[in-house]
This record gives C-alpha cells, structure tokens and sequence, in this order.
C-alpha cells in the first residue's frame, strides 16, 4: 500500500501545482492592474524609481488578497504532498519492501540503517524525487513566508515555480516512477555501489540539490519580475535570501563532493574537472556572480538586467548539469544510469524552461529602466569587475565540458582535462582573487584610486611579504603556485580590513558574513596552491618489514591481515608511520570486498596533521610477497575544505543578518 | 544594437541545445580508432619473447597480407578470443603478435592453455609499440596488407561472426 499511497500523493502534488498555475495566472493578471502599498514604498524609497516602471498608485493589496490566500495555501499542500511522497518512499526502503523495483534493485536487507535511508535517493528515481519534493517545498516556503514582494510578483513568481514543478512531476509519473512495484518480489536485494556506502553519501547529494532547487528559487523570481516588469530593491531583497541559501548548499555540497572523491576514491586528487564535477561547479560560479550582482541590486538599484540575466543562467545551469549527469552524453566518472529517453524528456523541459525564460528576457528586459549609474572606482565598480571575471571562469568551465560534444559532433574524438582547466583559469582565478580583496574596500558609488592605494597598503605589503618568504625559501620552480599563496596571504589580509577598527559589536552580521566567505576564498586558495606545488608522492612495492619515505615520513609495512566489518570484508595493511624521530603512529589502509553487489573498494587511510595529510593507498600483492603502497604527502592541503567551510559558513552568516535585518525593517515599517 | 544584444543569450542557448541534442540523437561512438589504419606500419622492431619464435620488425611483415594481433596473457577477452584466432590460422592465415606488458612463463601458460596461432610473438614491455600503432587497449587486430600497409583495425575480441569479415578484410589486402 505504501508504494500506491506515494505514487497518489505525487499525482495529487502535479494536481495542485497545476490549479497553483492557473489560479497564479488570473492573481498576476489581476496583480498588473493592481500594485501593493509595499511596492509603492519603495518606489519612493529609491529615487531613480520617480519615472521609472511603476506609475500605477492603486494601493490595494486587497485587489489580489483572496485568490494569494488561495495560492499560497495551495502552494502549501502541493509541497506537503510531495514532501509526503518522499517520506513514503523512504519508508519503503527502511522496511526494505522488495516488491518494490526501486528498493530491490538498490537496497538490500543487511544494509546499515543510514544506507538504507540514504539509498532512497542514491538512484535515479529517488534522486529525482527528492528534486522535486524540494522543489515543491521551496514553492512552499516563498507563498509562506514572502511578504515583500507585490502581489502579481509574488503570483508571477509562484505560478512560474508551479510550471518547473509540473515538467519534473510530469517527468516523475512518465519516464522515472520510483514506487513501480515488482511482481513477484525479489526475495532480496542487489545492494547499493559499495562506493555510495559511506556517510558522504547521505549528505552529499541532498545538499547540491537544496542548492540546485534553490536556484529554481531565483530563477521563478526572475520569471516573476519579467512577466510584471517590476524589477527593483524589493525584487531583489526578496530573491536574496533564496540565493545565499541555495549558495550554501551548493558550497557545502561541491566541498563535501571533493571531499568524499577526495578519500573514497584512493587516487589522492580533490578535483578532477569531471563532467558532473563541472555541472555542479557551473551553478555555483554564477550563484556567486548572482549574489553579488543582487547586492548591487539591493543596496543601489544598479544591474537590473544583469541580476535578471545571471539569475536565469544560474537555474539553466543547474539544469544543464542534471542533464549532463542523466543523459550520458558525456564521458565520467560518475556513472549514473544512463537511459535516452529520460535524457531527451529532461533536454526538452531544459528547452521549454530556459528557452521560454531567455524569450521572455528578450522580449521583456528592454522595458525595465535602466537602474542608477556609478563610477568606475566604486564597491559597484569591483562587483561588476568580479561578476565578469566569475562569467569568464564559468564560461571557460562550460565550453571545456561542453567541448568534447562540439568536436564529436565535427568527427573528431577528445576529451579534456585538467592541463587545459588549470592553464586557462588560474591566471583568471588569480585575478579574481585580486579583485575579492580589493572590493571590500572600496565604497559604494564613488570612490578615489589614491584612497584605495591606501587601504590596500597593509595586505598588498603581507602578499609580499609572503611572495619573498616563500620565493626564497622554494624558488622559482613553482612559481605560480607561490604567487597564488602570496595573493591568498594579501587576501586573507586585506578580507578583515573591513571589521579592524571598527565596533565589532555593532557591525551587522552580513558584513562578518562577507568577512569569513572572502576569508575562506583566501584559506582555500592557499590549501590548492600548497597542494599542488609541495605534495610528494610516492608508489612502492614492498615486503612485510620493509620500509619506504616519503616526504618526511618513514612509512613501515608492518603487516597485512584479513578484517572484516557488517557487509564487507577486507585485506588490511598496518603501517608503521614516523615523522624524523617523532613519535610512531599507525595507518590502516584496507581493500575491501563487498559481496553484494561484488565489488572491490580501496580504502584510503588518511592521517590529518596540522600542517597537511599523509595519505596511503594498499593496492595488489604479488606472488613474491610484496604489496603495492601508495603514498602521498599532501602539505596544507585540508585547507581547501576549510576555505570551503568557512566560506559556507561566510554565506549562512550573511544569510542570517539579512533575514534578521529585513525582519526588524519590516517591524519598524509597520509600527 | 542594445535590441539584438538582448536577443543573444536565447540564440547562444539555442546553439547549446541544438549541440546536446545532436549529442542525444547520435550515441557517441566510445572506441578509439587508430589514426594509423591506411599508413605503413610504424617501423618496429621488438625483441623475441619466447626461444624458437621471431620477434616483430615491420620490414619482415611484407610480401602477404596477414594479422597483427595486440594481446597479452592477463587479459580474459583475449582467452575469449583464441578459438577465433586458431580457426583463422587453420583457414592459412598468418596471425603476429604483440604482447604488451607480458613475461615469457606467462605467456608459455597462456599459449599451452589457449592453443598457439602466433607466427612470431613481439615483447612489448612498456606498450611503445602498441601506442605507436594506435592501439589503446587489449586485445586488437589490425590487417597488414601486402605491401606493409595497416589496412584495417578491429577492436576488442574477435568473435565467431567477425571471423569471415576479417577474411574479407584479408583478401582485399592482398
């Protein structure tokens, strides 16, 4: 019955996005005639709104009040329905119901509890579900808690969500139905890729899609904005707090991704410019450009279009990247199930979405007013500076990914790396962090290339510093790296500047939120230039009692034995580690078996010290008796997750002080 | 201006949807074909890997068309393909080969357990000779023509079917 109940509330939640869509049409249409007391505030508020879209001075938020109470109630039981759906699914594999084709194929009874739960969306159908369970309750969240913005707006913009949600629903029901029973069930099931088995699995793709989703988000608010042509401060305060959302996730997702890749993997890389690692790149590069670009939006009511075109991109790239992985049109690592014709039902919901919404860009951006100008020299100057070197980087990243399509479809086969991603993007990414220093330093609106000299003078002096320290110190063999470090040193510097000498009680929690994120960039960048310039690495293969250094351990192969854990079983290596004459410590690499379905795993043993991780691979024995060890002394390197922490950490600051600073305006304006 | 500049990211997307749409329509052929098919044969010259049989040198694989295959005794569809390759060699044809990253003793087990239809057996330790052809994986067989010429390329295990293509292929190199 569970598995009939879920496909029933999914069919319901697709019924009620759909009366969502229609009742937002009339809403919105009534909306255009009829423009809420809010809006008209801060048409005053600002004042390059006097000639600007809005004229109309009907001030009733009662014109549009019934049918928006419909709405946002049934906003709310669409996404309580889908969330309903899911929570049944997940239902289904905690009981490990084997007549269920999903759970029998990815489940299987002996599994730990956590992967059970975590296999409900470690698939295809799952995953796509869980899309739009939170696609549905984001929908939710804006009818419930979005006051900001105009009535047609909001209808606009909840009517937009509601026709996202009914291509995926639609996507569900016809090409990917997750509760498709299994007559007669299996008597057990095939099990979960062993690789998935781990507990970055359970967070990991929940997290990218909250981000992915959340840009939906933004992207219906854009929608929203065209269709009613209002496109201002209000507009853009109200997208914001959905954008750094979905821009943590996206962070912790894409850190946690390279993370779990990192160590699960056994290769002792962090990042491997992989198609599907590209299609989560892809959105976060233009939700930073985005975040940024509606700050301008907020504060100055400057780049209308632009925050417009970048929220639109944002969500196609989410998009793209979800096609990308499901269609298989390109070469990974990740090897989802590939089938044609989910590929092309997702390409033409990719086509319907982003080609109507480019349309409507086109058709409609011409007739929003320009917004307030400013000066070349200004915070908006450098924003606008850092949104294009972030189009570039993003623009490099998709013609690398989409490359190999293009030279396909020409004849010629390739693929493309690394060598490429790393020669094209550091010098632009260098530049950029150039920029994230320098911004935060100049003020709004106008400022004074002398002025800025001055303020950058400290951090331009520590970056080089550092450069002579460490130039001197390693030379000119790695001599991009050590400008890399040298620059993350004058960022991380220059990041703080704007808290030092200031009542740090009183200074708003999004300006310590932009402190932390530009402090991670700088942690981060610092942990790759580290790692790619100073890591060791090291492949032997020896006996039992032999011993091997690299970087400045000592590693012993102490001996290897079988172990065993609840659906695996293993051959372990000890190693004997010693730093110089430091203590001794002890590593336990592993292979693991896993029966079902077989497969053979590397577990990587990683010791993290406080300046960098030592990493040991066990690989195959001979017949002679030696085994192969594969080890990597990686310096610094725990510094790019941390950067990724902090800058994660950065955003929810800024999300918070945001949230709490509107909610207090609001207060205010109502007393 | 400004008009047509507004127009440019729905006619850029439409340009990257026509492209992965092609790339939906027609599957990517995932093989990697030699650029080396229709060119001499690069010129070889690996050592012998077992006593009492040749190793290669390009100059000696003239005169007649004949086989070239590219196996070594750790790969399982090259045990897939040996019946293939015998019922070639019983039909006259004359099959070379490479083996790539082998031992002799390994090699010695392989042919006494698979049967032998090699003429002359290379040793190519560090896959050189296999790059150079344009071979990127075990096991391959490429047609030599007459003249020296690699006229055709088959990749993966020659299966029971593919047996009379390859003589086609044979007798067209001739």
């Amino acid at each position: 019955m569970i598995a009939e109940a879920g496909l029933a509330a999914l069919w319901l939640a697709a019924a009620f996005a759909l009366v969502q869509l229609v009742l937002a049409w009339g809403a919105a249409r009534a909306g255009t005639s009829a423009r809420s007391e809010h809006d008209e505030r801060q048409s005053f508020s600002s004042e390059e709104e006097k000639n600007g879209a809005s004229t109309s001075s009907a001030r009733t938020t009662s014109g549009g009040a019934a049918p928006m109470t419909a709405l946002r109630r049934i906003a709310l039981v669409q996404g309580l329905l889908a969330l309903l759906s899911f929570v049944l699914l997940i239902a289904l594999f905690v009981r490990s119901d084997m007549s269920v084709v999903l759970v029998a194929e990815n489940s299987h009874s002996l599994k730990p509890m956590i992967y059970k739960v975590a296999g409900a969306w470690g698939n295809h159908e799952g995953s796509m579900l869980l899309w739009v369970t939170v696609l549905a309750a984001a929908g939710a969240g804006v009818a419930m808690f979005e006051r900001r913005l105009a009535v047609g707006t909001l209808a606009a913009t909840l009517g937009a969500q509601a026709a996202i949600g009914l291509g995926f629903y639609a996507f569900l029901a016809f090409a990917s139905n997750p509760f498709v029973r299994l007559d007669p069930a299996a008597p057990d099931g095939r099990g979960l890729n062993p690789l998935l088995q781990d507990p970055g699995l359970a967070f990991h793709p929940p997290t990218l899609y909250l981000g992915y989703v959340g840009l939906s988000v933004a992207f219906s608010f854009a929608v929203g904005a065209l269709l009613m042509r209002d496109v201002g401060p209000a507009f853009a305060k109200a997208m914001r707090p959905w954008v750094l959302a979905a821009w943590i996730f996206l962070t912790i997702g894409i850190t946690a991704g390279s993370y779990w890749a990192y160590y699960e993997l056994g290769w002792g890389g962090w990042w491997f410019w992989d198609p599907v690692e590209n299609a989560s790149l892809m959105p976060w590069l233009a939700a930073t450009a985005l975040l940024h670009s509606v700050t301008v939006l907020a504060t100055r009511d400057g780049l209308r279009a632009w925050t417009l075109m970048l929220a639109l991109v944002a969500f196609a790239m989410s998009m793209i990247g979800t096609f990308l992985v499901r269609s298989g049109i390109l070469v990974s690592v990740h090897a989802f199930a590939v089938d044609p014709t989910r590929g092309t039902f997702i390409l033409a919901l990719l086509g319907i979405y982003i080609g109507g919404a480019l349309a409507l860009f086109g058709a409609r951006v011409g007739t929003i007013t320009q917004g307030s100008t400013f000066q070349l020299v200004s915070r908006e100057g450098a924003l606008v500076l850092n949104n294009l070197l972030l189009s570039v980087i993003l623009g490099v990243v998709f013609i690398g990914t989409l490359y190999p399509l293009a030279a396909q479809a020409a004849g010629v086969q390739l693929s493309i790396g690394a060598p490429f991603f790393n020669k094209a993007l550091v010098p632009v990414a260098l530049a950029l962090a150039v920029a994230t220093a320098a911004g935060p330093l100049l003020r709004w609106r106008r400022d004074n290339m002398n002025a800025l000299a001055k303020r950058a003078l400290v951090p331009a002096a520590a970056a080089g510093g550092a450069f002579a320290v460490i130039f001197a110190l390693v030379g000119g063999a790695h001599f991009v790296s050590v400008l890399a470090i040298a620059l993350a040193v004058g960022l991380g510097v220059a990041s703080v500047v704007p808290v030092v000498r200031r009542n740090l009680r009183r200074t708003p929690l999004h300006v310590w939120g932009m402190v932390i994120a530009h402090l991670g960039v700088a942690v981060s960048i610092a942990g790759m230039a580290a790692d790619s310039a100073f890591k060791t690495e090291r492949l032997a293969a020896i006996s039992v009692g032999q011993n091997v250094t690299v970087g400045p351990f000592r590693v012993t192969l102490a001996d290897v034995h079988p172990a065993i854990g609840p659906n695996w079983s293993a051959l372990e290596a000890r190693l004997q580690v010693r730093r110089g004459d430091g203590e001794m410590f002890e590593l336990f690499p592993q292979q693991r078996f896993f029966s079902t379905p077989p497969t053979n795993t590397n577990e990587a043993a990683i010791t993290t010290l406080l300046d960098g991780q030592l990493y040991t691979v066990l690989g195959q024995g001979d017949a002679q008796g030696r085994w192969q060890i594969r080890l990597w002394w990686k310096p610094f390197v725990t510094l790019i997750w941390l950067g990724g922490g902090l800058i994660a950490l950065g955003g929810l600051l800024a999300l918070i002080g945001r949230v709490r600073r509107e909610r207090r305006a609001d207060a205010e304006a109502e007393e | 201006m400004r008009r047509v500049l507004l127009w440019a990211p729905l006619v850029l997307f439409a340009l990257v949807f026509a492209l992965v749409a092609s790339g939906l329509l027609r599957p990517a052929d995932r093989t990697v074909h030699s650029a080396m098919v229709g060119k001499p044969l690069p010129a070889l010259a690996l050592p012998a890997l077992l006593p009492g049989k040749p190793g290669i040198a390009s100059a000696e694989l003239k005169g007649k068309p004949r086989l070239l295959n590219v196996f070594a005794s750790w790969c399982i569809p090259c045990i897939a393909e040996a019946p293939q390759l015998m019922k070639l060699k019983q039909a006259g044809v004359e099959i070379d080969a490479i083996a790539i990253r082998d031992t002799p003793e390994a090699v010695q087990a392989f042919l006494a357990s698979n049967g032998d239809p090699y003429a002359r057996i290379g040793d190519d330790k560090a896959s050189r000779a296999q790059l150079a052809l344009g071979s990127s994986g075990v096991p391959e067989t490429f047609v030599i023509d007459a003249a020296g010429r690699i006229a055709y390329q088959h990749i993966g295990d020659v299966r029971a079917d593919d047996v009379p293509m390859l003589l086609a292929q044979l007798e067209k190199a001739k």
